[in-house]
């Protein structure tokens, strides 16, 4: 499999770029970070080696030179070690960064492939009826497409939690401490989880009906479905030929937006105060704390391009041309 | 087929010499110009005004955007006769906040829209019209810039920038505008390389027209459309991105801007304790610019791709204009004809 071993390398490169990237930016920026961080831990005690470990994060105050630091900072990362944490008691990034990571993936996992599916669905359904009502969505979609999906979080929670009071308006839970693996603490988690999800899911969707309406009128035109029509098959499979084929374009642009939804679900987060990896990236940011918002940007950046290969396996297993052309 | 086929160009040859050179004329006239549909219409007038308020939004605001007005209310107030668009925690004005509010974002906007769009002629074209190693490298380049989340990218970058980096609108534009163009050199480095091999390129080419001036003047005309397309897209990216940036107080909230706004919104509970007129009023122009823009490059969809175009005329403007009125649901495999084109209209000239 050509295809397959070249996406790979690419996105093992990608991924070697990335970590340079998260290396590189805290050297070049003007400003000396160390200070940033230690200026924000007024009232904790620093003792020398704290200063010690930032210098060496972020390489101001080493005498090694600029490869070196390099290769170390490799070093680090292939053995897991993210650098210590400032705003989280100095805990190591890690298991920082662990304790948030469900939530993300629970949340933006599920609702990106509900999206996915919701939308492609009804952009067939769209275009299947072309001109008739159903187009007076397109614009509807165009302006949740446009909103800020965190400004849609901002609604959703003042009309279903608040003057609704449908769902809870924040957090992932309801219970302060962890009651174990229940049924109350499930529909608790789903409960709080549902609003959340349904923004993201809302906020997405207008992207993929509307690339799978455009691919599908196109498809429609082709001879294969006119023939299809012709012989009399069942509406319902001329409707499955078409979409088969013009589910291609969707599925290969998923790739590609997958890293823009992430992105907004990521701010989503912070609206409802979910306690996943968008929410910790905030604070990290209000508190300067530099390594676990250099932590936080390589586990998402590395999360993308897994979903972003897993998309490629799945095209390629969808387009056998594509397996062909190797 | 009584859907107006009959009408199109094709239908009757028109004769007269001059009367063709009309046809011609028209139907350059006519290539040129954006189908005049509703949507189009509505997001260049909406783009239009958000482009004045731009301008002028700034030296209408009532009140100094961070002036906080003197009551002794502790609560943000619902709109009122003195506050059109009611206070925020602080007593400021809402409506003031937001018509400053506006020009920095439509600015960082454009700024990286121009910028992106720059990089991405650049990158595309090039990387097309070359072809080989370079086109490998930088076809490689766009797609790392691709698949890179560009938001925490963007974040950590942010993060790490001094705070006074935080309220210049041109260098703001500009990091947004490195994270923002990968996409749309990848659709003109398609598109230029479908171009390469066109006859009348490979005619320049024979005359000995030098590489830049084919690029120039044979090539980039017929990237117009898909340049405008992803110039709009980028502008749209800019003014999300930005928002996002803001709401986050990447930037500094102080230096007025919608997501600034929502910065405070939300800092201040505004969502949980239902003071709709302070996030609604931010969150409603961020939509509604994006809206426009994007209506726009559904124009330029249906430009490129006239299929797209079918549904524009709806039955009950068709019956009023006097046009054959198309039917509730197309068939298949056919794309009809809904307007009459140019020689159409040529016809009735005396």
């Amino acid at each position: 499999m050509r295809v397959i071993s070249r996406r790979i390398a690419f996105y093992i490169l990608t991924a070697v770029a990335a970590v340079t990237v998260d290396f590189f930016i805290p050297r070049v920026m003007p400003g000396n970070p160390v200070d940033a961080v230690l200026a924000n831990m007024q009232g904790t005690v620093v003792t020398q080696s704290t200063r010690r470990a930032l210098e060496l994060q972020f390489g101001s105050g080493t005498t090694e030179g600029l490869w070196g630091q390099y290769i170390h900072f490799w070093a680090n990362i292939l053995h897991g070690d993210l650098g210590v944490s400032t705003s989280n008691g100095m805990a190591s990034v890690t298991s920082v960064i662990r304790g948030a990571l469900p939530w993300t993936l629970g949340l933006v996992g599920t609702a990106t492939v509900i999206s996915f599916g919701l939308g492609t669905l009804l952009g067939v359904l769209v275009a299947w009826r072309r001109g008739s009502w159903l187009d007076q969505l397109l614009p509807v979609t165009t302006f949740f497409q446009a909103a800020p999906y965190f400004f849609l979080a901002f609604l959703a929670v003042d009309l279903f939690a608040t003057k609704l009071g449908w769902f809870p308006p924040s957090r992932a839970y309801g219970q302060l401490d962890f009651p174990g693996f229940n049924w109350t603490y499930i529909s608790d988690v789903l409960d709080h989880a549902l609003l959340p999800a349904l923004t993201i899911v809302v906020a997405s969707a207008a992207g993929w009906i509307v690339g799978m309406r455009n691919v599908m009128i196109t498809t429609m035109d082709e001879d294969y479905v006119l023939i299809a029509q012709a012989k009399g098959l069942p509406r319902r499979r001329v409707i499955w030929y078409a979409a088969r084929n013009a589910i291609l374009p969707s599925v290969s642009g998923l790739s590609l937006a997958i890293g823009f939804v992430v992105s907004g679900a990521l701010l989503t987060e912070i609206v409802f105060s979910y306690p996943g990896l968008g929410f910790l990236m905030l604070s990290a940011v209000g508190q300067s704390d530099f390594a676990l918002l250099q932590g936080i940007f390589l586990v998402i950046t590395l999360a993308v391009l897994a979903a972003n290969l897993a998309a490629d396996f799945v095209y390629v297993f969808l387009d056998p041309r594509v397996r062909q052309e190797a | 087929m009584a859907i107006g086929i009959t009408e199109d160009r094709g239908g009757t040859p028109v004769t007269d010499p001059a009367l063709a050179v009309a046809a011609t004329a028209a139907r350059r006239g006519r290539g040129m110009r954006l189908p005049r549909s509703a949507k189009v219409l509505t997001g260049l007038g909406m783009l239009l005004f958000f482009l004045v308020l731009a301008i002028v939004g700034p030296s209408l605001a009532p009140d100094n955007p961070a002036a906080s007005a003197v009551t002794n209310v502790a609560l943000p107030q619902p709109p009122s006769a003195a506050h059109w668009l009611g206070t925020t925690q602080q007593q400021q004005d809402v409506l003031s906040q937001l018509l400053t509010g506006g020009r920095s974002t439509i600015l960082v906007a454009f700024v990286a829209g121009l910028v992106a769009t720059a990089i991405s002629i650049g990158v595309g074209v090039t990387a097309g019209y070359t072809g080989g190693r370079t086109d490998d490298l930088l076809s490689m380049l766009a797609n790392f810039f691709l698949v890179m989340p560009a938001l925490p990218l963007l974040i950590v970058i942010f993060g790490f920038l001094p705070r006074s980096g935080g309220s210049n609108d041109l260098l703001i534009g500009l990091i947004i505008a490195i994270t923002g163009w990968a996409w749309g050199a990848r659709v003109l480095r398609v598109q230029t390389l479908s171009l390469r091999n066109r006859d009348y390129v490979e005619s320049a080419r024979l005359i000995g027209e030098r590489g830049w001036r084919i690029i120039g003047f044979e090539i980039l005309p017929n990237l117009i459309p898909i340049i405008a397309s992803s110039f709009l897209f980028t502008v749209l990216y800019g003014v999300g991105t930005y928002t996002a940036l803001a709401f986050l107080a990447l930037v500094n909230p102080n230096h007025w801007s919608w997501g600034g706004m929502l910065f405070y919104a939300q800092v201040s509970n505004a969502e949980v304790s239902g003071y709709w007129w302070w996030f609604i009023p931010p969150g409603l122009a961020v939509a509604l610019m994006g809206t426009s823009l994007a209506l726009l490059n559904f124009g330029i969809d249906e430009f490129i791709n006239p299929r797209l175009r079918a549904a524009g005329l709806s039955r009950r403007r068709a019956k009023k204009a006097g046009q054959a009125v198309p039917p509730r649901r197309f068939v298949l495999g056919v794309t009809p004809v809904l307007r009459p084109s140019g020689p159409a209209r040529v016809r009735s000239l005396p």
